[in-house]
């Protein structure tokens, strides 16, 4: 039986529900030699402000029961550079392109959006309101219900490209923000970045990342994940994209099911690069099994009560 | 392109001091490793630990007909990763994802080799020894370690005619002291029209002394560093180090693919 994995994110078709998260993947074309980068419902980028930045000093990452911690601090090559030296090669490879937008002003996401919208192959925008590393911009306004509205709707008049806030789960009721955001013109959500965490050496006191704070990933956030997705889900009618240490094909379908349209993959390529072609065997064998032809038909299909 | 593969445990042979050598079967890995490149090591099919541990590729096994076959990692049980790895028995597999990361540059004659190691910074020169006889290289091995322990598997340099300097902190073997001083005292030695090329692995600070030797000397190196590293294919930029740029600035490069070996004279040290 052949089945159709396909998904419909607004104005976008994917060729899979699976992408790669963002900051996990780097520009893609690190990848490109061991993955067939076209072959993935989408590229998610690292995120790019309008100009480089360095980052926070090493050490960036730890590793925490089931999960790590970054703070990475959003290292980039700026948007110029991004267009430049690398949209060739994902535009010759024929990935679908999306690129997170970052900006520590909304006039900063509405520039570095321009810029995408001129540029050819860049498929959507993802915005960066979520991310727990940087000090000034991006998680100030995923934090503030009127600042996720500002900046949604200021990329919403600057472009027409589909958009995607990525949201925090650094918030009492995510949904609220989930509303926001499809309020202010939003094609679709993507959730969840990182949660606020930290981890400290006893022995010398001090916190294991130089940055104090960083965001914990993998395994470890995933049933929070999967609520919040739920959670989402219910309330909006736009695409939701499901985030949160997915590892394999039935932690991608835990997502589907609460309600996520997509899903993104990020820890679990660090282990495992070659993860892709896994995970969509994984799905089509899950389809057959259950006698279902459409991935998208999983989509928000969780029984409730008694069976 | 690196490859992702299920290596078998031939043998672990474990040393003093918490050191083991493991044997792996991976012939597609091996035949494509070079000196000085890296292998991601997944300890455990859990999610404890979950990340993979960069490990040099220390000896390269061969068949009777000499094509690669396997290779043999230099461990020292430290957290859990390493402690899975120094309890495996054989038969026991783990998936090793490589080769990774740029290799040294091979030095040709007259140009001779120093490579300076401290404890598993050993590594990498196991198969760079062989390589530079190969090409005619005279080369020594600088090895340094806090105690006699920390100083083994020599029989990997002996036969490939690489002179061997020891030292060790506490001078149960070797000259007392960091290796830093016999290399400081061979750089004063040679005269400047002996083309020398320096290699290092190890901990930060002996390669911050080695590259910082090397250029008071005038001489070339090439260091092979080893940071928290997420996912070795420079994916996650958490590995980086400051290197200098062209135009007198500075930037953070991914010790991944950019390394681990480094030009001693472009790492800035922070």
């Amino acid at each position: 039986m052949g089945v159709d994995l396909s998904v419909q994110l607004g104005p976008l078709r994917l060729r899979t529900p699976l992408m790669s998260a963002s900051g996990c993947f780097g520009y893609g074309v690190e990848y490109a030699g061991a993955v067939d980068l076209a072959s993935l419902g989408a590229v998610v980028v690292k995120g790019l402000f309008l100009n480089e930045r360095d980052g926070h000093p090493p050490p960036r990452i730890v590793e925490t029961p089931a999960g790590m911690l970054n703070a990475i601090g959003l290292q980039g090559i700026g948007v110029h550079r991004f267009v430049r030296e690398k949209m060739p090669e994902l535009r010759r490879i024929g990935a679908t392109v999306i690129v997170n937008v970052c900006g520590t002003t909304v006039e900063e996401y509405v520039e570095v959006s321009k810029v995408l919208s001129d540029t050819e192959g860049v498929a959507a925008l993802e915005l960066n309101i979520s991310c727990p590393n940087i000090k000034e911009g991006g998680i100030s306004f995923g934090c503030n219900l009127a600042g996720t509205h500002r900046v949604v709707s200021a990329v919403r008049r600057a472009t027409s490209l589909p958009i995607i806030p990525k949201l925090t789960p650094n918030v009492t009721d995510v949904a609220s923000f989930a509303a926001a955001a499809e309020e202010a013109g939003a094609d679709a959500v993507s959730l969840v970045n990182t949660f606020l965490a930290m981890a400290i050496d006893v022995e010398t006191r001090r916190p294991k990342l130089s940055n104090g704070m960083g965001g914990l990933s993998g395994p470890a956030i995933r049933p929070i994940a999967v609520r919040m997705v739920y959670e989402c889900a219910r309330i909006v009618k736009i695409p939701v994209i499901g985030i949160g240490g997915i590892a394999s094909a039935a932690d991608a379908l835990e997502f589907l099911i609460a309600g996520a349209t997509a899903v993104q993959v990020g820890t679990a390529n660090f282990v495992d690069p070659f993860i892709w072609g896994k995970l969509e065997a994984g799905l089509r064998s899950y389809l057959e099994r259950h006698g279902v032809s459409r991935v998208a038909d999983l989509v928000g299909s969780l029984q409730v009560g008694s069976s | 392109m690196p490859v992702d593969v299920e290596a078998v445990v031939l043998s672990n042979t474990r040393l003093p001091g918490g050191y083991s050598v493991l044997e792996l079967r991976a012939p597609e890995l091996a035949s494509l490793a070079e000196p000085g490149q890296f292998v991601m090591v997944r300890a455990s099919h859990c999610d404890a630990p979950l990340l993979r541990r960069p490990y040099s590729i220390f000896d390269l096994v061969r068949d009777a007909d000499g094509r690669a076959s396997g290779f043999t990692l230099l461990n020292k049980r430290v957290g859990v990763g390493s402690g899975l790895l120094y309890e495996a028995a054989p038969g026991a597999r783990f998936c090793c994802l490589g080769p990774l990361g740029r290799p040294f540059t091979l030095a040709a004659p007259p140009v001779e080799a120093w490579m300076v190691a401290g404890g598993v910074g050993l590594a990498p020169f196991a198969t760079l020894a062989p390589a530079l006889a190969g090409r005619g290289v005279a080369a020594t091995l600088f090895y340094g370690g806090r105690t006699s322990a920390d100083i083994f598997c020599l029989d990997r340099f002996e036969p490939h005619g690489v002179r061997v300097v020891i030292a060790t902190e506490d001078g149960s073997l070797g000259e007392r002291g960091r290796v830093t001083l016999p290399l400081q005292a061979a750089l004063e030695a040679v005269p400047p029209e002996r083309p020398v090329m320096i290699y290092a692995c190890g901990p930060e600070p002996m390669l911050k002394a080695v590259g910082e030797l090397a250029a008071r000397f005038g001489r070339p190196s090439e260091l092979s560093l080893e940071r928290h590293m997420g996912c070795g294919m420079g994916g996650c930029y958490s590995c980086v180090v400051r290197v200098r740029t062209p135009d007198g600035g500075s930037r953070y490069a991914r010790t991944c693919i950019e390394g681990p070996v480094l030009r001693g004279d472009e790492v800035l040290w922070e």
